[in-house]
């Protein structure tokens, strides 16, 4: 497109950079509550709506069918039922794991959690399967979803 | 073409503050549920929903329109996120306005959301992404660096002095007083607290600079055949207007807006108003930085070049003047949630020409305001005109 | 109708995450990038490499810009003719920053300003920095000249220029 210019330049292809973009996230006011709970009692709750009939786990500040503002919470227990599910053979930055990973989505009440699946071999896991909890020790749980150290077959 | 008129017919916005403990979806939720209830409606009366937020990195969520859709009330309906950096705030009314004014909706929200707080340690350093990723990052610049470069262009082509560019900071902040959701009110700020505060980036000192805030608002648009029976004081949306300039910003006029005064005669045109200056009753401009809103006033043909100052020298800005200017105290004194300070403009124009706004209200009933926003890399306008 | 249209949220204070009185976690997003310089930008930057600023030619609208680029956003035709321009130019505007990218206080400004280059049309430069200049003398209107690394440091960037300096 542009003619040659006189003076035959090495022009550089490509410029390295990053984006610094670095958060500080509240829970907010409804997973603040969750995480509390899942830390000092050992609990998953959710929140109900009366209207809609819907318990959301976790819970939302809001229904998002009618927005109203929730306030019931309620202990939803901590067993779930495995609803899908992945086997991952590879880490975050695509290089091979040591051992595959099952990543599932653990349904509770009208919500569920993202989490890891443990204490079975990976191609016994099965959708349906009913899962329960495992937390970590009281001592060492700081209010973060990392205080479920993964759902385990369960019954 | 034929256009149906757009009504405002409802608002509501959540306090402006430094740092919220709600997540940006329980932001956008309160201040859509106090619009909602503003106008008695339910979110089975809304048909679809316009989400405006400003870049990504602020609240640190990629895809942000997605993760506020719920909260801002679009579970299952049409929705679309719009985005023209700051100006955003004034563009997403302008959105709502096109999908009931087209036919498409009857009934519409708009939202703003922006939690800058998420940035840390602090959100100025999310502005290095917004420069050149080439030719301007290497140099490590700051979004300060091109308010001052353009204040100071302003400041020099027009003569303008400091003292006098601090009286716009001053009255907004003192307005911003008589604002329950201010951030930065204060009415006992003089033109000495601005001239003595920390200079930042000369000719940018702190108080010539509007807070990073938290914050959301929400509108209600409606058709006019719905809006009759929402409300028997509908507020029009008479006029609306936008225009990007190039994004090559060092090659432009940096004194003068002309991508504002494109907008803005855009809106007038639509409005059919032929004299702006006597034709308009209350300006929000956007105003980040206190010359921002002389620069913008320029561009919006309410003042002569170099000559808005004149404006809030004699009086004529304040709320009881001849053209009250940010009555609500504006960013620099409500606060500067990017795209939900726009929206903020929008709302407060809805409550004043309801006469609504109370503490704020300006006198002799208004019958027609006029808010504009400003962003993306110094290049965009947008204008809205309101009127009942 | 009357129903308060202002909702209070929860105002936090920086103390309030020092304390443990608020949850909250960090997060850093790991963003990479290897951008293209592409065909104008590339050129620029092979020309800073070689010591000189170029700019583009539009043969419709008779305007040379700096920095260069591939379309004429005023016409949108073309731009097919790269342009050799000075390394002398003119200060458009100017800061005094005593803030870092990344808000640091600083007690030596940095001198931001956008230099009109000779040579591209009037009222077109690019951002740069001034240099070896005592802050109280810089002005609008100030002839400037650009300050080189040596040849041999220079890989193609935008700080080949190191700054610019009154002439």
């Amino acid at each position: 497109m542009f003619s040659p210019f006189s003076i035959n330049f090495e022009s550089p292809t490509q410029w390295h950079g990053d984006l610094p973009v670095t958060s500080r996230y509240t829970a907010g006011i409804a997973l603040e509550r969750f995480f509390i709970a899942l830390r000092d009692e050992g609990k998953i709750l959710g929140i109900r709506c009366s209207r809609c009939s819907k318990t959301y786990v976790p819970p939302t500040l809001f229904c998002p069918q009618c927005l109203t503002e929730l306030q019931e919470f309620v202990d939803v227990g901590l067993h779930g039922e495995i609803y899908t599910y992945t086997i991952s053979y590879r880490n975050l930055d695509g290089s091979l794991s040591n051992a595959p990973q099952v990543i599932a989505f653990i349904k509770i009440a009208d919500g569920g959690i993202i989490h890891k699946i443990e204490g079975i071999p990976p191609h016994q896991v099965f959708i349906g399967m009913k899962v329960a909890a495992v937390l970590k020790p009281t001592a060492e749980r700081s209010g973060s979803i990392l205080d479920i150290c993964a759902f385990k077959p369960f019954g | 073409m034929s256009l149906r008129k757009v009504a405002v017919v409802g608002a509501g916005m959540t306090h402006f503050v430094r740092r919220a403990k709600e997540t940006p979806q329980e932001l956008a939720f309160k201040a859509v549920r106090v619009a909602l209830d503003s106008c008695e409606l339910t979110l089975m009366d809304i048909d679809a929903v316009c989400l405006g937020t400003a870049p990504d990195s602020f609240d640190g969520i990629h895809m942000n329109g997605e993760y506020l859709s719920q909260a801002a009330g679009a579970f299952r309906k049409p929705y679309l996120r719009s985005y023209v950096g700051g100006g955003t705030g004034v563009f997403v009314p302008i959105q709502g306005w096109y999908h009931v004014a087209s036919g498409l909706f009857d009934v519409v929200l708009v939202v703003a959301e922006e939690k800058m707080s998420s940035y840390y340690p602090h959100a100025q350093a999310a502005f290095l992404t917004i420069f050149d990723h080439t030719i301007e990052r290497p140099l490590k610049p700051n979004l300060l660096w091109i308010f001052a470069l353009e204040m100071n262009r302003y400041m020099t082509t027009y003569g303008l002095s400091k003292a006098d560019i601090a009286r716009v900071s001053v009255l907004h902040k003192r307005n911003a007083a008589d604002h329950p959701c201010a951030l930065l009110g204060d009415p006992n700020i003089t033109v000495e607290d601005v001239l003595q505060s920390e200079t930042l980036a000369w000719p940018v000192q702190r108080l010539d600079v509007s807070p990073v805030s938290d914050g959301a608002v929400a509108l209600v648009l409606a058709a006019e055949h719905v809006a009759r029976r929402i409300t028997d004081k509908p507020v029009w949306i008479e006029g609306v207007g936008w225009c990007l300039d190039t994004a090559y910003w060092t090659n432009r006029d940096l004194a003068y807006p002309r991508y504002v005064e494109m907008a803005a005669k855009m809106a007038y045109e639509m409005a059919g108003i032929k004299e702006p200056r006597k034709e308009i009753h209350i300006a929000e401009p956007y105003d980040p930085f206190d010359y921002k809103a002389l620069h913008h006033l320029e561009g919006l043909q309410l003042a002569e070049r170099g000559k808005a100052i004149e404006l809030y020298l004699n009086g004529d800005a304040e709320r009881s003047g001849n053209l009250p200017i940010c009555p609500s105290g504006g960013l620099l004194g409500v606060g500067n949630p990017i795209a939900a300070a726009g929206l903020m403009k929008v709302a407060e124009l809805f409550w004043q020409l309801r006469g609504e706004a109370g503490k704020r209200q300006v006198p002799g009933n208004p019958k027609r305001g006029l808010a504009q926003a400003w962003g993306d890399l110094m290049q965009v306008g947008t204008v809205i005109i309101l009127g009942r | 109708m009357n129903s308060n249209p202002y909702v209070p949220v929860v105002s936090l204070t920086e103390d309030d995450f020092s304390n443990g009185k608020v949850l909250f976690r960090h997060d850093k997003l790991d963003a990479r990038y290897a951008w293209d310089t592409g065909i104008a930008i590339g050129a620029f930057l092979g020309g800073l490499k070689g010591g000189v600023i170029l700019g583009s030619y539009c043969a419709t609208c008779r305007k040379i810009v700096t920095p260069p680029r591939i379309v004429c956003e005023w016409c949108f035709r073309p731009m097919r003719r790269l342009v050799q321009l000075a390394d002398t130019g003119r200060v458009n505007t100017f800061s005094l920053c005593y803030v870092t990218w990344d808000v640091k206080r600083i007690s030596e400004p940095e001198i931001p300003a956008v230099i009109e280059i000779d040579g591209a049309s009037p009222g077109h430069g690019f951002l740069h920095k001034i240099g070896e200049i005592s802050p109280t003398e810089v002005h609008i209107g100030m002839r400037v000249q650009a300050v080189w690394k040596p040849a041999a440091e220079r890989c193609g960037s935008i700080t080949d220029i190191l700054y610019f300096r009154k002439l």
